[in-house]
């Protein structure tokens, strides 16, 4: 193991509290993104919880780095963790999607301080972090742009658009991750919409791309890291993962990709999570 | 300056607010050369970026800029701008508010050419549906040019209506473009026309035409919203009735936006526009217009109609 095994113990107890806050957000009997949420906890718990820079209570600091939910469905995920982060208290995250509540169902840069972009409609938000790299590029900072992507998501054509001129403008500080869980919303990639040899597509495009298991916190840190090393081109984290990964129900199905718990499913995701 | 296009208003207009502001930034979808941002990338390449034929990306990567306190001006034709990129300036640049200035270019029927695929109809209907967003329509170079000052100098997102043709400008050059501001071109009394674009001309053209018969107030009502409701109202009243002229689909548009402000006159409406039809191509401009009805007579007619 490269990384010091007490950080990464502390990050992979912070994404199992971060699949616990999902959980307790969602409650009984109200549909939630468990599946694409618990598939990027571990890398959504390493990014705000060690590798980015800002602070959460000047949510607009000057070079701050920055996360993109690209694929803002799993805006619980990104809740909990700015929740534990400070950026808002925790209570906000029991009137999540209420009327007139901080926490939308979507990501949105007005009502919750520290969301960077308003995302929902799949497919945008790796142009609009390329904007971001370019634009803290005039700035003349180093911060960095950090973008989830799901798996499904890519299918949007805009993905494409913003990866060409992503390579073309050599935006070093721009990394895109592509969460790979191999489930979209109405079932398995491979059986919808099968998006083939993603390494190969995304190198093809002019991205470095470092492929690793996106459980292993000594993997994400290590990719991570190596992004920062990264010349001349931007850099794709390509994650395998497990969709609801941590939760035997959930894992590896569509049907929680937008799922309800009952009142038992709900006590053993708590145990199981514990 | 004085400026004979509405296009190149827009891009020297941009080189002159680049100069002073280094926050200014433009992004093209291939088309520099006909929007005239192109001048932009001349003078200040490092802020120039051309982002290939992908104005979808173009629009959202607007937005990232604007998040980093940029101010992104994007142009395209206006058909593209305002409909393959409609998602993009729905979802990120105007939930957000962002500021981020939109050039609709070649707009109406101006690309006489290229036929219904390039000519654009709509984005005034679009652009006005969209909340946060404000929408101007100048109606010659010189008010397109202070129009680019005014976007820029507004917080939020802005969409600028910009026609392809070249012909003189009547607006004096150091007329300050208030956003929200109907402008009378001419005092009448029986009846009101209020234009936007290069149909204000026309509709000044169809006023002088009647001069011994009909009294026509001729309005320029360059900001399609945030349209100012009161104005348009105390403009009418007092007069038999109301025609509206654009370039543009009489559905959604400025005789839709006008006919709002003046939902509770009882007065009689006529509207003059684009018959809720596709444009088509054409060996020249005028010729279009003239098929289309786009013309000073058909105004000429509306009012007539009106007085009775």
């Amino acid at each position: 193991m490269k990384y010091d095994s007490e950080l990464v113990s502390k990050l992979n107890s912070m994404a199992n509290q971060l699949r616990r806050d999902v959980i307790e957000m969602m409650g009984v009997g109200v549909a939630g993104h468990i599946g694409g949420s618990f598939s990027s906890a571990e890398m959504v718990a390493a990014l705000y919880f060690h590798k980015m820079r800002y602070d959460a209570k000047n949510p607009r600091m000057a070079g701050r780095d920055r996360f993109l939910l690209s694929k803002g469905h799993v805006a619980v995920l990104q809740y909990a963790a700015m929740a534990e982060a400070g950026f808002f208290p925790k209570e906000e995250l029991d009137h999540c999607k209420e009327l007139g509540a901080m926490l939308q169902g979507h990501p949105d840069i007005l009502k919750t301080p520290g969301v960077e972009a308003g995302t929902g409609s799949l497919g945008q938000g790796l142009s609009i972090g390329l904007g971001m790299a370019l634009g803290e590029r005039l700035n003349g900072t180093d911060s960095k742009v950090y973008v989830l992507m799901g798996d499904g998501e890519i299918a949007e054509g805009q993905i494409w658009e913003a990866a060409m001129a992503a390579a073309n403008f050599k935006t070093t500080n721009l990394i895109g991750i592509v969460d790979n869980n191999a489930f979209q919303a109405t079932g398995s990639i491979k059986e919808r919409m099968d998006s083939g040899d993603l390494a190969a597509k995304w190198a093809a495009f002019g991205w470095r791309v470092i492929e690793i298991d996106g459980h292993c916190m000594d993997q994400v840190l290590d990719a991570l890291d190596k992004a920062d090393e990264t010349v001349d081109q931007p850099t794709l984290i390509l994650m395998h993962t497990v969709k609801g990964k941590g939760l035997s129900f959930a894992e590896n199905t569509a049907a929680f990709h937008n799922g309800i718990l009952t009142e038992e499913t709900y006590a053993q995701a708590l145990k199981e999570l514990a | 300056m004085n400026f004979n296009s509405q296009r190149n208003a827009y891009g020297e207009t941009l080189v002159e607010l680049g100069k002073e502001n280094k926050d200014i930034v433009a992004l093209e979808a291939d088309l520099g050369k006909s929007t005239m941002s192109i001048k932009f990338q001349q003078a200040y390449p490092e802020r120039y970026f051309e982002m290939g034929i992908a104005e979808q990306n173009m629009a959202s990567v607007a937005a990232g800029l604007a998040c980093c306190g940029k101010i992104p001006f994007i142009s395209s034709f206006a058909v593209f701008a305002s409909g393959r990129a409609f998602d993009q300036i729905r979802q990120t640049i105007s939930i957000g508010k962002l500021n981020v200035k939109i050039c609709g270019s070649s707009s109406g029927l101006s690309d006489f050419g290229d036929g219904a695929t390039h000519q654009d109809v709509e984005d005034l209907a679009i652009m006005r549906a969209i909340p946060n967003m404000t929408v101007l329509c100048p109606m010659d170079g010189n008010e397109a040019a202070n129009a680019v000052k005014a976007m820029a100098e507004h917080q939020g997102p802005c969409y600028l209506r910009v026609n392809r043709a070249s012909y003189d400008s009547i607006t004096p050059e150091d007329k300050p473009f208030v956003i929200g501001q109907p402008i009378v071109m001419r005092e009448g009394t029986d009846v009101v026309v209020f234009a936007c674009g290069i149909m204000v001309l026309k509709a000044l053209e169809a006023a002088e035409a009647l001069k011994d018969e009909i009294s026509v107030k001729v309005v320029n009502v360059s900001t399609l919203k945030p349209l100012n409701d009161e104005m348009i109202i105390s403009l009418a009243k007092g007069c038999k009735g109301v025609v509206t002229a654009e370039e543009h689909n009489v559905l959604g548009g400025l005789g839709g936006a006008v006919a709002e402000a003046l939902r509770r006159q009882c007065m009689p409406i006529e509207f003059i526009g684009v018959k809720d039809k596709f444009g088509c191509s054409a060996h020249n401009y005028d010729d279009l217009l003239n098929a289309y009805g786009l013309t000073a007579h058909s105004i000429v007619n509306a009012v007539r109609s009106i007085v009775g």
